[in-house]
């Protein structure tokens, strides 16, 4: 266990008010400062001296409008500002994409969730964070901002490691955008954590499918804390796209989900009880959507 | 240092903080409201919840600054005067605590819960709470301090 102290170490506080102010102040103390949205995980890791004190603290919330959700026709953006409980509460998203509610309303606490935010949550990295294995099943892409101007990656490409992501010390996560999905499609999060609140995922799967005459027309499949990153089980997608669905399909591609991921033993459960689960909630999310 | 401007439990204040300090730190130390607890200092346990701009929130994981200009209710804002609050009443007489750590923060998502929403199902009130941990009473009698808060507050008793 870290030594945990109850005060926090010492560091400047920043409130920029554009992102064009952050960006600047990011790139003039560049591995000085820290970013933070809610600051739900950042104020605990510096508690804890997790991470080595920064000199500045930047805190982006006084920037406007990256707090809310929009769509264009074509595209949801989720601002990087956008709260859990606000993305949870969202009719918006609950009509076209339940399985990122279902995880949002499985994190933490109301308390963290009416600060912590999903871009935050995001540039963790964690392997565990609950949002993204639905967005990976979604498409999901994230906008970037730096000093070079912006670039969009897939957020598959976005995370590169155990905490790590892509993200540079000078650069800002800006949004993250889902396409508009297909008429019909249906998507689910199941999570595994021993108690319901207050306590992250053990195992999270998450699919999102399309279904029509019985024969899969698409299908994505997310998995969370079995792997150094947040991962696609891309080797059963493969199984059931373009097939008829079968309980032996679903079998199958449930077996294969639990082999494709790399999880490890640690204190919250073994190496194998973990491909165990995802092969249970594999097929359970697979039954639920072709159902 | 960093001047604080904050509103809590209707007084306005205006304050020179530590950059570093958290919103507990100061109503703790600077304020002097004592009625608002430390628990496990990361945000896991909820005894530090107070109310911020409507919502529920761990003082203890927020820095003083991001209160800046927001308006802030601690425990010890609800009662007027000797009159206690319709929650603080209904922990009182439905034993809603033992050592009384927990309890503070337990009345702050309660109230958060009962002004949102008159009547909510034991589902909504469980998940209200989700964040406060009591290791003393089981839940059970906090529960049932909860609905009868609410039927306090609905005129129902």
């Amino acid at each position: 266990m870290a030594i945990f102290y109850r005060r926090l170490p010492k560091f400047r506080y920043v409130s920029p008010k554009t992102v064009e102010e952050a960006l600047d102040f990011l790139g003039n103390h560049k591995n000085k400062a820290k970013v933070m949205a809610g600051g739900t995980d950042l104020i605990p890791q510096l508690k804890s001296r997790e991470i080595p004190p920064p000199e500045y603290v930047v805190d982006i919330k006084g920037i406007q409008g990256l707090e809310g959700i929009s769509y264009d026709g074509s595209t949801f953006r989720i601002g990087a500002l956008c709260t859990i409980n606000r993305i949870g509460n969202s009719d918006v998203i609950q009509s076209h994409f339940p399985s990122i509610v279902q995880a949002a309303q499985s994190m933490a606490s109301p308390q963290v969730r009416n600060r912590g935010t999903f871009g935050g949550n995001i540039c963790n990295g964690v392997p565990s964070a609950d949002s993204a294995p639905p967005l990976l099943t979604l498409s999901a892409e994230v906008t970037i901002k730096g000093p070079g101007g912006e670039r969009v990656i897939p957020l598959e490409r976005f995370f590169t490691g155990p905490k790590k992501t892509s993200l540079e010390g000078d650069e800002l996560l800006i949004d993250i955008s889902i396409p508009k999905p297909e008429k019909g499609s249906r998507g689910v999060y199941l999570k595994l954590s021993p108690r319901h609140s207050m306590d992250l995922a053990i195992v999270g799967v998450a699919a999102w499918g399309t279904y029509l005459d019985g024969v899969c027309t698409d299908i994505k499949i997310g998995l969370g804390a079995v792997a150094p990153t947040p991962m696609r089980a891309i080797k059963a997608e493969g199984l059931i796209k373009g097939q008829k669905v079968t309980p032996d399909v679903i079998e199958e591609a449930a077996r294969v989900a639990g082999s494709e991921c790399s999880p490890i033993d640690d204190f919250r459960a073994s190496a194998e009880y973990r491909r165990d689960m995802v092969y249970i909630l594999t097929k359970r999310a697979l039954n639920r959507i072709f159902s | 240092m960093e001047r604080l401007n904050i509103k809590v439990n209707g007084k306005d204040y205006e304050l020179q903080v530590k950059p570093w300090a958290t919103l507990l730190d100061v109503i703790r130390e600077e304020i002097g409201l004592t009625g608002t607890k430390e628990g496990c200092g990361e945000g896991e346990c909820g005894a530090c919840t107070v109310i911020m701009d409507g919502m529920a929130v761990n003082s203890c994981i927020v820095l003083a600054m991001e209160a800046n200009n927001r308006e802030v209710i601690t425990i010890e804002g609800l009662a007027e005067g000797d009159r206690l609050h319709p929650i603080q009443e209904a922990f009182l007489e439905k034993g809603g605590m033992q050592c009384g750590f927990c309890t503070p923060g337990m009345i702050m998502s309660t109230k958060v819960l009962l002004d949102g929403n008159k009547n909510p199902t034991d589902e909504e009130i469980r998940k209200a709470l989700e964040g406060n941990f009591c290791r003393c009473t089981g839940y059970t009698k906090i529960f049932e301090s909860v609905k009868a808060a609410a039927e306090k507050m609905r005129g129902e008793i």
